[in-house]
């Protein structure tokens, strides 16, 4: 009896903290969109809880800039960010089952150094990686956004941890057994029950590379090879000509209503892997 | 009838220009000529007067000439310095670019032209090795744009067809209400000196107004009136001047005094936009013609009419765009003909003025315009603008410049605003500024503090 | 017999980890030791003239030691802590929550969703939303001031206090969703019987919390925890665009990264390299620490790999 009272204050205090948090996440959205719907002479005149009705003007203001390659952008974002996401779990993946399935006489070298570069942070490298990749004949495309994903220290740690808690190593024996070959061991038995981590890793890496400024405004110099997080900053960084704060505003959601979009698509799926590997453990 | 001979005159002189270099250039002039550039006003301007143009596509990137050339637009912000990296980049790899692929012209504010017109980078061609004579071609631009554009020898490198001259934009409404009367000759008086302002300023200050927004929008007047460079040529030391302190007393004076609104830090941005709204309580913004036109009237919520323009209590200039032909170039011809077409025609100055309210590089147009009806704006109750921008131009003396204008005047701001808000004593902002502008400037080695 | 065998198997392991360690050789280790090997150069880039590079031994190091490096280093430590605390907390209470079964949470989905969103937004545009909003002449000021709470506009970004909460505000808000999924893919990876046997023996909420998942999520724990520090010896775009590249008030708020910044920006290559290397040494140091902290004697995981293998090798027998 006195547990479920217990239950019942702890279930009100969890629901209250939990309206405040949305609260406090939905409401700069709110602000976002809601801003976006106003003029930049609205805008002005302060802040409104109410819709302005410049919507379509925004939009059609921000979509007609051919300055400013938008539905470009968007493209380029969408294919660096799938690309990335792709070969990063993918690689990582077989990364981490490399270094878990076998014997080797590097492997614990490997591991560590992996570890320990894993800390690093990528703006140390940035001006070797400049210097670079122009040598190669890769600067100003969108190759040196997608190759380097291949390695992902951070992905693979998170693939390994999973790979102890849900692979058993007489599967991969049993698989051997029966005769399949190493990579059809890892592509059609490991893969399938790494599904919920990758799903999770994915989401993470495309978020990331999606929101990724540093390296782009590094490496790329065309209009048509820019992301969506430089041609914000040009947009913001047009002084005081185009000084039209709408227009920042609707930039700014057009850049994130994608990722919302894939994000719940993919939510479903991934709280579903989440249960799913709680099954499997 | 005016007007009419303007459009007359105008469409004479694109016959002329249209014949004259299409015969010369087809020799052997390249396909594309690519144009640096941080924004679209050039590419506006371009399209609007040039009168080689056919067509840009869609996606403002191209420009087509009538002789089938290519204009290639390449536009980074200036924002955090991109502009330059970007420019500084491709500039770098000029001669082993291919021809298509080649700087032929790229752009520079005042706040940097003076790097890129060195005599030693050697980057920006003399005006003379195009074909121009500054001398006769350019006669009739102001002189201190011509030497802001020269480098250390005297040399010009560059051009440009707006003149920056600065002028004090109030509000009638607020003038009315405290001094009774909105005459631009009158409140022109009342400000014509910083003493006399101060003065004012206590005045509008009774009546619970700022006098001005920010303690940015001065920095302007007190910078453009140095003596010494902040850097002299082949030196490391940085050197302040008098004045910049002058303006780091006054302003801190007149924020403890309550004559400056000390919610706005800085300028451009949401703040400072907000204080050129209507329920703003700034009675007044030292603004150049580009400034009232794409700063000032977007941000302005009321009615038109409301604001006015008068001498400011000095004279200075504030920003500038300048066009250089790039070293190595393949289309020297192509050119010498934008330049001349933009910086040294007077027809298409004035239209420029007059379709975009931008003050150009005519001495003699502007003159014009000064009695010219048609250059009454709208926005200013019908006032004529140039009749004031036109005196405060001619008496302009540009400070001396130095390649490293830019990081001192932003990080001189951003040091003492700790201490305008008493974030920091006197002493801590100096050595901030110390630090910021050795981290920016590596080889500045040292800076000098006038005497107290 | 079995030598022979794992011995090619050994080749596989090597073929798996190829693609991974060819691509960071290309893209990180050549750049680092560009990186590093300019780091003792005198090497910038004035106007556009490039000075250097001449070798000037440890001079950068030197140099870095006796600028305010050190203070942005707190810099960088204090904000991560003013974000990451509540952020753990918050998330660790919420995930255990969303798996509790007995506590009924209504709308579980919605909420899930709803706090990962911020994560979504670039840190870039967040952070630019946030200093209009909290801007003196902004709407939250506005509101306060209706709401009858506040009767003077409060300069948020003007006080030390001020812009730092804002930032580890900032951080918690984007972060904290993120981590809640993490950890609730954790915990629902403990099996029910022990949550069972757990109900069975009577253990209350607490102690199940502290018993029994605590020890059994330790793994993500540490990857949260790491992958934090290395989020925030990064962080950069939100105290960047907050305060302009500044750091203000006083450079108070100017991390580590954004003081690197301040080189590249004005290509300095042989102290940006310095500095590059500086920080990669602290976060080594920092992780190692970690590493121990979370995970006792068996830093890198192995060795309950090895155990597992020895306990699977001993059941097939």
């Amino acid at each position: 009896m006195e547990n479920k009272n217990q239950n019942r204050v702890q279930s009100i205090v969890a629901h209250v903290l939990l309206i405040i948090l949305s609260f406090m996440c939905l409401f700069f959205f709110y602000i976002l969109i809601i801003n976006a719907t106003r003029s930049h002479a609205q805008l002005q005149k302060g802040f409104s809880a109410l819709p302005g009705g410049h919507f379509l003007e925004n939009l059609k203001n921000v979509v007609n800039d051919g300055t400013f390659p938008m539905i470009q952008g968007i493209f380029n974002s969408l294919l660096v960010s799938t690309c990335s996401a792709a070969l990063s779990t993918y690689f990582s993946s077989m990364t981490a089952y490399g270094l878990y399935t076998y014997e080797f006489k590097l492997r614990k070298a490997a591991f560590t150094f992996i570890m320990a570069i894993l800390v690093m942070p990528t703006q140390v490298t940035a001006m070797g990686f400049l210097r670079l990749i122009t040598k190669m004949g890769m600067y100003d495309t969108l190759l040196p956004l997608i190759i380097p994903s291949i390695a992902s220290p951070a992905v693979f740690y998170f693939m390994y941890s999973y790979l102890q808690s849900s692979l058993p190593l007489s599967l991969v024996e049993a698989a051997r057994i029966d005769g399949s070959g190493e990579f059809r061991t890892f592509n059609q038995i490991v893969l399938p029950i790494m599904k919920p981590a990758i799903a999770v890793q994915a989401i993470f890496c495309f978020v990331g590379s999606w929101n990724n400024y540093f390296v782009p405004a590094l490496v790329t110099q065309s209009k048509d090879k820019m992301t969506v997080p430089v041609l914000i900053a040009t947009l913001r960084g047009a002084d005081y000509m185009n000084f039209d704060m709408a227009k920042i505003y609707m930039m700014i959601m057009v850049a994130i209503v994608p990722i919302i979009l894939v994000y719940l698509l993919l939510s479903k799926y991934i709280i579903a892997g989440v249960t799913l590997g709680g099954v499997k453990g | 009838m005016k007007r009419k001979s303007i459009v007359m005159l105008l469409a004479a002189s694109i016959a002329v220009t249209a014949m004259a270099p299409a015969t010369v250039q087809a020799a052997k002039e390249g396909k594309v000529i690519n144009i640096y550039s941080w924004n679209d006003e050039f590419r506006e301007r371009v399209e609007a007067v040039y009168p080689e143009v056919k067509e840009t596509s869609k996606d403002g990137t191209v420009t087509k000439l009538k002789d089938g050339t290519e204009i290639h637009w390449i536009v980074n912000p200036n924002q955090d310095g991109v502009y330059q990296q970007k420019l500084d980049e491709a500039l770098m790899n000029q001669a082993d670019a291919s021809a298509d692929d080649k700087v032929d012209i790229f752009l520079s504010e005042t706040d940097y032209v003076n790097k890129y017109v060195d005599a030693d980078a050697d980057v920006a061609i003399p005006l003379t090795d195009l074909g121009i004579d500054p001398e006769k071609d350019l006669a009739d631009q102001y002189d201190f744009t011509k030497t802001t554009a020269s480098d250390q020898n005297g040399v010009q490198r560059g051009s440009t067809w707006q003149c920056c001259p600065g002028l004090l934009v109030y509000r009638r409404d607020i003038a009315k209400d405290v001094f009774g009367t909105d005459d631009p000759a009158e409140i022109g008086k009342k400000m014509k000196d910083w003493e006399t302002t101060k003065e004012t300023a206590k005045v509008l200050k009774e009546k619970g107004y700022f006098t001005f927004s920010s303690y940015a929008d001065t920095f302007r007047l007190y910078g453009n009136s140095i003596e010494k460079s902040w850097v002299e040529v082949g030196e490391t030391t940085v050197r302040v001047d008098q004045k910049i302190m002058d303006w780091v007393n006054d302003s801190k004076e007149w924020l403890d005094a309550g004559y400056i609104d000390e919610t706005v830090k800085g300028q451009f941005n949401a703040d400072w936009n907000k204080a050129m709204g209507s329920k703003s309580k700034v009675f007044a913004f030292l603004l150049p013609a580009w400034g009232i036109d794409f700063v000032l009237k977007p941000n302005w919520d009321g009615e038109e009419g409301a604001w006015a323009v008068t001498t400011p209590p000095q004279e200075y200039n504030w920003g500038g765009s300048y066009i250089h032909g790039c070293q190595g170039t393949d289309n020297p011809g192509h050119v010498k003909d934008i330049i001349m077409a933009l910086t040294g025609n007077k027809e298409i100055l004035l239209k420029i003025s007059q379709d975009y309210s931008d003050f150009t590089n005519t001495r003699s147009g502007m003159q014009d315009a000064t009695s010219d009806e048609n250059f009454a704006s709208e926005f200013l109750g019908g006032q004529n603008p140039f009749e004031y921008f036109a005196p405060v131009a001619e008496s302009i003396q540009i400070a001396p410049l130095s390649a490293y204008d830019q990081g001192c005047v932003e990080l001189i701001q951003n040091a003492f605003t700790d201490y305008f808000h008493d974030k920091v004593d006197f002493e801590k902002a100096v050595s901030n500024f110390e630090t910021a502008i050795k981290e920016r400037y590596p080889e500045i080695t040292e800076v000098q503090w006038p005497e107290k | 017999m079995k030598k022979r065998k794992s011995l090619s198997y050994a080749k596989w392991g090597y073929l798996f980890i190829l693609p991974f360690f060819l691509c960071y050789f290309i893209f990180s280790l050549i750049p680092l030791f560009d990186t590093v090997k300019y780091s003792f150069f005198e090497y910038f880039r004035s106007g556009i003239k490039e000075i250097g590079p001449n070798f000037v031994g440890l001079e950068n190091y030197k140099m870095l030691l006796q600028s305010d490096m050190l203070k942005y280093g707190l810099n960088t430590l204090i904000l991560w802590v003013i974000g990451f605390i509540p952020q753990i907390v918050v998330a660790l209470t919420l995930a255990v929550w969303f798996t509790d079964i007995r506590l009924k949470i209504r709308g579980k989905q919605f909420f899930k969703v709803v706090i990962y969103l911020p994560n979504l937004i670039m840190a870039s545009a967040f952070a630019m939303l946030f200093f209009t909003m909290f801007s003196t002449n902004g709407p939250v000021n506005s509101i306060l001031m209706s709401l009858g709470i506040i009767t003077e506009r409060i300069d948020f970004m003007g006080s030390v206090f001020g812009t730092r909460s804002l930032i580890g505000f900032m951080n918690f808000l984007m972060w904290f969703g993120n981590t809640t999924i993490m950890l609730m893919a954790a915990i629902m990876g403990i099996s029910t019987e022990v949550f069972e046997a757990s109900e069975l023996d009577g253990c209350n909420t607490i102690k199940r919390f502290f018993y029994i998942i605590l020890p059994m999520i330790r793994p993500i724990l540490a990857y949260t925890l790491i992958t934090a520090i290395i989020g925030g010896l990064q962080m950069f775009d939100v105290p960047q665009i907050l305060t302009n590249g500044q750091g203000n008030p006083d450079r108070t708020s100017m991390t580590l990264i954004m003081f690197l910044n301040n080189h590249l920006k004005s290509k300095n290559y042989g102290m940006a390299g310095a500095l590059s290397v500086y920080l990669f040494i602290i976060s080594g140091i920092l992780c190692f620490i970690v590493y121990r902290m979370t995970n006792d004697n068996d830093p890198d995981g192995s060795k309950a790999a090895e155990r597992r293998r020895k306990k699977e090798e001993r059941r097939r027998r």
